[in-house]
C-alpha cells in the first residue's frame, strides 16, 4: 500500500509497504531513517520511541498504515539547521552516550519530558524515562545528562 | 551504500584531551544525531534479506531436510543447508566443534539448520517455516550435575567433560578450629546488549567476500570464516559495523558465515539481522554455576584453608568455557591470602544453550559463593563483613592460590575503607511510593521494610591467561594535511561502545603532540588488535598505539635532528612543531615531514602468562590483576520479598585513568550489570528449552531500578602496564552483585545461596 505521511517536517510518500510492517520498519527500511532504533521490537525497550502528533510512542508497536496523515517526528528531527538540541548536546558531553543503541529513543523520551517539565526531580526523570532500557551506562549519567538539559534550556 | 556511514564515524577529528582528559568521543555527535551506522542499520542497492532455521529440540538427529516447498514462495532467493558450506562445517572460539549448520544432530535449542534469502525479511522468515525438517529427538542432558555420570547421554564424543581444572596449594588436607562451608548456585545470565547480532555481507568482484558486522575481534572471526568458506583471508575481509554493546556475547560468531555464504551463493549483498527473541538464541549466555566452598579459620579470623568444588555448564558446545573455568579456578577464592587450597572447577556439555563469556568471565560466579562465605566465617569470628575482609585480604607481594606473586598494588584493604566510609544514604524515605520497594505498584506503606548493608571485594584478570599470545597491532601514520600535521591511527581492535577510539585518539596526542588524530575504520587491513574482552584492550590495543607512535617519532626526530644538527635525544614533539629541551621551538613539523608521511606498524605483547600446572593448578597464569569493592545498601519488603536498592558504591583501583569520564562510565555500566544478576536477570531453561526469551520476560535494571552510585577511582599504576593502566570494564561486574546479595541477606536474614534472589526467597514461600 501507499502511505502519506509527515516526518520531520516534510511530506513522504512511501510505497509498496507490506500492512504488516511497523511504522520502525517503514522509517528505518523505507524512508532511510534509521535513526530510531530496534533493540527488541517488543514494546519493552523504548530505543524505537518517536513522536506520533506529538505524543511519544514505540514505533515497533505502531503499524505504518496508523501513520497515514499523521506528523512523526523521530531523532533525526531533533537538531534544527545543525544545530544539536540541548538534550543532544546534554548526553554527548554528559557522557550519558556509550554504545549509543538506547539513545535515540532516550533523546526523544527526554526531549517529551522537559516540553512538559522543565525542572523534573530526579523521581520525575526516573519514572519519565522508565521505558527506555540502558545496558552501558547504569543510568547515572543519562540522568547527569537530562539535569544539565533542563538547565541549559530555563538558559536558552 | 550506507557502510559508507559506518566508515565516517570514526574519522571524525575532535578538540584535543590528551592521556588523563576527558576529551568527548569521536562518534558521540553522529550517536545523539541518529546518523551512526549500527550494523543493523546498513543498506546496500540490490540487498536481500537472510533469515535462520533454528531447532526446536535440545537434542535431535536431522533424518532428513525438505527445501523444495521453501524455494516456491515468491520472493525467495536461495534456502541453503549443511550440505551448502563450502569448507570445513565446523566453527568455535578455541575449538570448532560447532557446525555451521547442523548436518547430524542438533545440540541445542536455537540450533541453525538453514538459511533463506528473500527480499523481504518476512518473506524469508515465512519460508524458512516451509522448510521441513524430520528430526528424531534424542533422550538430552540438562542438568549439569548429572553430565559427568557413567550413564549421561554424551553431547560429543568422547564424553561431556570439557575441563576439569585441579588446584593444590600446601596441605590440601589442612583443619582449622573455624570452618564455615555452602553451596551457591549462580543462574544463566544473557549479555543483553541492545543492538542485535546484525551484519552486511557485500560479495566482490574477487570472489570474496566483505562482511560489515557487529564483533569483539575480527580476526578471530576472520579464521573461523576461511576455514568454514574454505577460502584464503585475502577473500575474507571484515570490517566492524557499529557494535550496540558486546559484553562478551560478541566473542562468537553470529550472522558471518551465514550472511557470507548466502551473499557468495546468490550474488547479491545479504543482510542479516536478529530480532530480540533470536537474539537469546544467537549468542552463548554466562555459565550458571553450582558451586560447595569451605573455608577454615583460625579463631581470630585468619584463613587457614579453603576448599572448593564448582561445575559450570557449558551447554552444547565447548566456546570459551575452558578459559572459563580456568578464571572460576585460579581466581575462585577471591583477593585472599589462602595458604592451603583445594579447588576442582569442571566445565561441562550438556544440551542447554552454549554458555561463554560475559564481562566477568568466571569470577562473577565465584565472587558469589567466595563472599557469601566470608561473611559466614565474619558471623563465625564475631567480626564484621568489612574487618575480616581486611584482614584476610591480599597485599601487593603476597603469593595467590596458584603461587603467582602480586607485583603492583593490591589495595583490598583501602578499598574497603573506603567504601565504608563513604556517606550513607538517608534512611527509607516513605513518603513518596516512588521511592519504596514495590513502587508504584503501591505494595507497601514502609511496615515490612527493612533495611540492609552489604561489602563484597574481588580481582579480576586482566588480558588473556594461561600462555596465550596476547598482542595487538596499531598503525600509526604522521603527515602534513592541509598545513597541519595530522596522525592517523589504524588497528583492528573494536569499538563497542566503551570508548577505545577515545583513547586511541588521547594516546596519539600525547606521544606525537599533535592535535588532529583520525581514528582509522577498523577492518581486518591491518593486524590483529586482539579480543574486546578481558578489559584487555586500553592495555594492551593501547601499548600497541603508543608504541607504533614511539616508533613513528623516533623517526621524525631523526630526521629532524640530521637538519638541525642537534642530538635527537633532545628534541620533543609537541604542539605538530620539533622543540627542544626547554620547550622552546626549533621547526614545525611541516619542514622536517614535507610531502612524506612517516607510518609504523607495530605488535604489542604484554608480558607472558604460563600454563598451569595440570596436576596442581601452581603457575604464573596471569599478567595483571584489578581490584574493586562494593557497598550495596537496600531496602527490603520481607513480607512481599521485594527490594529496592538504595545505594550501590563503589571503590576501584585502575592503574591510570586514560580517560577519567569514561572510566566512570564503565564502572557504573558495569556495577548495575552486576546488580541485574543478583536481583533479577535470568534465562530460565527448562529441559533444554529457553523459557523467556525477551524483554518482557527477562528483565534486566532500568532507571527506577538504579540507585545513585559513589565512584572512587584510585590509580596505583602498574609498572610493567604501558602509562600504569589496569584493566576497567570488569571488576564492577564482579563486585556489585555480591555486595547487593550481602545486602539483602543482612535485611531479610535469610541466607539465600541462590542468584538471581527472587521474592519467594525473601519471604520462604
Ligand atoms: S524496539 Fe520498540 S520498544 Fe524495543
Ligand atoms: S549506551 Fe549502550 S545501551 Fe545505552
Amino acid at each position: 500500500m501507499r502511505i502519506t505521511t509527515t516526518v520531520n517536517g516534510a511530506v513522504h510518500e512511501v510505497d509498496d509497504v507490506w500492512p504488516g510492517e511497523s511504522l520502525l520498519y517503514m522509517l528505518r527500511e523505507r524512508m532511510g531513517l534509521p535513526g530510531s532504533k530496534n533493540a527488541c521490537e517488543q514494546g519493552e525497550c523504548g530505543s524505537c520511541t518517536v513522536y506520533l502528533d506529538g505524543e511519544p510512542v514505540c514505533s515497533c508497536l505502531v503499524a505504518a498504515g496508523q501513520a497515514i496523515g499523521r506528523e512523526v517526528t523521530t531523532v533525526e528531527g531533533l537538531a534544527t539547521e545543525g544545530q544539536l538540541h540541548p538534550v543532544q548536546e546534554a548526553f554527548l558531553e554528559c557522557g550519558a552516550v556509550q554504545c549509543g543503541f538506547c539513545t535515540p529513543g532516550l533523546l526523544v523520551a527526554a526531549h517529551d519530558l522537559l516540553a512538559r517539565v522543565p525542572d523534573p526531580s530526579d523521581l520525575e526523570i526516573r519514572e519519565a524515562l522508565a521505558g527506555n532500557l540502558c545496558r552501558c551506562t547504569g543510568y547515572e549519567k543519562i540522568l547527569d545528562a537530562v539535569r544539565s538539559a533542563a538547565r541549559r534550556q530555563a538558559e536558552a | 551504500m550506507s557502510t559508507e556511514a559506518g566508515t565516517r564515524t570514526t574519522t571524525t577529528t575532535q578538540p584535543s584531551g590528551r592521556v588523563g582528559d576527558s576529551p568527548l568521543r569521536p562518534d558521540g555527535t553522529l550517536k545523539v544525531t541518529g546518523e551512526f551506522a549500527y550494523a543493523s542499520d546498513l543498506w546496500h542497492d540490490d540487498m536481500v534479506w537472510g533469515v535462520t532455521l533454528r531447532s526446536p529440540h535440545p537434542h535431535a538427529r536431522i533424518r532428513g531436510i525438505d527445501i523444495a516447498e521453501a524455494l516456491t514462495v515468491p520472493g525467495v532467493i536461495a534456502v541453503l543447508t549443511a550440505d551448502d558450506v563450502p569448507g570445513e562445517n565446523a566453527v568455535g572460539l578455541e575449538h570448532a566443534d560447532q557446525p555451521v549448520l547442523a548436518s547430524e544432530f542438533v545440540r541445542y535449542e536455537g540450533e541453525p539448520v538453514a538459511l533463506v534469502a528473500a527480499d523481504h525479511p518476512e518473506t524469508a522468515r515465512r519460508a524458512a517455516q516451509r522448510i521441513h525438517v524430520e528430526y528424531e529427538v534424542l533422550p538430552a542432558v540438562t542438568d549439569p550435575r548429572r553430565a559427568m555420570d557413567d550413564d549421561a547421554p554424551a553431547v560429543h564424543q568422547p564424553g561431556n567433560l570439557v575441563r576439569h581444572l585441579t588446584l593444590r596449594r600446601g596441605d590440601p588436607d589442612a583443619t582449622a578450629p573455624v570452618v564455615v562451608s555452602l553451596d551457591f548456585e549462580v543462574g544463566m545470565q544473557d549479555q543483553a546488549f541492545l543492538g542485535p547480532e546484525s551484519g552486511l555481507a557485500v560479495p566482490a568482484e574477487d570472489g570474496g567476500v566483505d562482511l560489515y558486522v557487529a564483533t569483539q575481534w575480527l580476526h578471530v572471526d576472520q579464521r573461523q570464516m576461511c576455514l568454514a568458506l574454505g577460502m584464503p583471508k585475502e577473500l575474507v575481509r571484515l570490517h566492524l559495523a557499529g557494535v550496540g554493546g558486546a559484553f562478551g556475547g560478541r566473542e562468537d560468531l553470529s550472522v558471518h558465515v551465514h550472511a557470507s555464504m548466502l551473499a557468495l551463493r546468490t550474488g547479491r549483498p545479504v543482510k542479516m539481522s536478529y530480532g530480540r527473541e533470536e537474539s537469546f538464541f544467537g549468542h552463548v549466555h554466562r555459565h550458571p554455576a553450582w558451586m560447595t566452598y569451605e573455608f577454615g579459620a583460625e579463631r581470630d579470623g585468619t584463613l587457614v584453608y579453603a576448599r572448593a568444588r564448582t561445575v559450570l555448564d557449558g551447554g552444547a558446545y565447548a566456546s570459551s568455557t575452558a578459559a572459563v573455568v580456568g578464571n572460576a579456578g585460579t581466581l575462585g577464592l577471591g583477593p585472599y591470602r589462602i595458604p592451603n587450597v583445594a579447588v576442582d572447577a569442571y566445565g561441562v556439555f550438556t544440551n542447554n544453550p552454549p554458555c561463554g563469556a560475559m564481562r566477568g568471565f568466571g569470577c562473577v560466579q565465584a565472587a558469589y559463593a567466595h563472599e557469601a562465605l566470608m561473611d559466614e566465617l565474619a558471623e563465625a569470628v564475631g567480626l564484621d563483613p568489612v574487618a575480616i575482609r581486611q584482614l584476610n585480604g591480599m597485599r601487593e607481594g603476597d603469593t595467590n592460590i596458584t603461587g603467582q606473586v602480586i607485583d603492583s598494588a593490591a589495595p583490598v584493604a583501602e578499598l574497603l575503607q573506603i567504601v565504608r566510609d563513604m556517606p550513607m544514604p538517608p534512611p527509607a524515605d516513605t513518603s513518596d511510593i516512588r521511592s519504596r520497594p514495590g513502587a508504584v505498584g503501591n505494595t507497601t506503606h514502609g511496615e515490612g521494610v527493612v533495611r540492609g548493608v552489604g561489602y563484597a571485594v574481588t580481582y579480576k584478570n586482566v588480558g588473556f591467561s594461561e600462555g596465550f599470545d596476547d598482542y595487538s597491532t596499531a598503525r600509526v601514520r604522521l603527515e602534513m594535511t592541509g598545513g597541519e600535521a595530522v596522525a592517523t591511527v589504524h588497528t583492528a581492535a573494536a569499538e563497542v561502545g566503551q570508548g577505545l577510539i577515545t583513547v586511541e585518539q588521547q594516546i596519539c596526542r600525547t606521544e606525537l603532540g599533535v592535535e588532529r588524530v583520525v581514528v582509522h575504520p577498523k577492518n581486518t587491513a591491518v593486524g590483529s588488535g586482539g579480543s574486546t574482552s578481558a578489559s584487555r584492550q586500553t592495555y594492551v590495543t593501547g601499548g600497541a598505539v603508543k608504541a607504533a607512535c614511539e616508533a613513528v617519532r623516533a623517526v621524525v626526530l631523526e630526521r629532524a635532528a640530521l637538519s638541525l644538527g642537534r642530538p635527537a635525544n633532545e628534541l620533543r614533539l609537541d604542539g605538530g612543531k620539533i622543540v627542544g629541551s626547554s620547550g622552546e621551538v626549533l621547526v614545525g613539523l611541516g619542514e622536517v615531514l614535507g610531502e612524506d608521511a612517516v607510518e609504523e606498524t607495530v605488535e604489542y605483547r604484554h608480558r607472558p602468562t604460563h600454563a598451569i600446572d595440570p596436576e596442581t593448578g601452581q603457575g604464573d597464569a596471569h599478567v595483571q590483576f584489578a581490584f574493586s569493592a562494593h557497598r550495596a545498601v537496600v531496602d527490603v519488603d520481607v513480607e512481599l520479598g521485594l527490594v529496592k536498592v538504595v545505594a550501590l558504591d563503589t571503590a576501584q583501583d585502575v592503574g591510570k585513568a586514560i580517560n577519567p569520564d569514561a572510566v566512570v562510565g564503565q564502572i557504573q555500566g558495569g556495577s548495575a550489570q552486576g546488580m541485574g544478576l543478583a536481583l533479577m536477570e535470568e534465562i530460565v531453561v527448562t529441559d533444554g528449552h529457553v523459557r523467556n526469551p525477551s524483554f518482557t520476560d527477562y528483565l534486566i535494571p532500568t532507571i527506577l531500578d538504579m540507585p545513585p552510585m559513589q565512584v572512587k577511582v584510585l590509580e596505583y599504576a602498574d609498572p610493567h602496564a604501558p602509562y600504569g593502566v589496569r584493566g576497567v570494564g570488569e571488576p564492577p561486574t564482579i563486585s556489585s552483585g555480591p555486595a547487593v546479595a550481602a545486602a539483602v541477606r543482612a535485611a531479610a536474614g535469610k541466607p539465600l545461596r541462590r542468584v538471581p534472589i527472587r521474592p519467594e526467597h525473601i519471604t520462604g514461600t
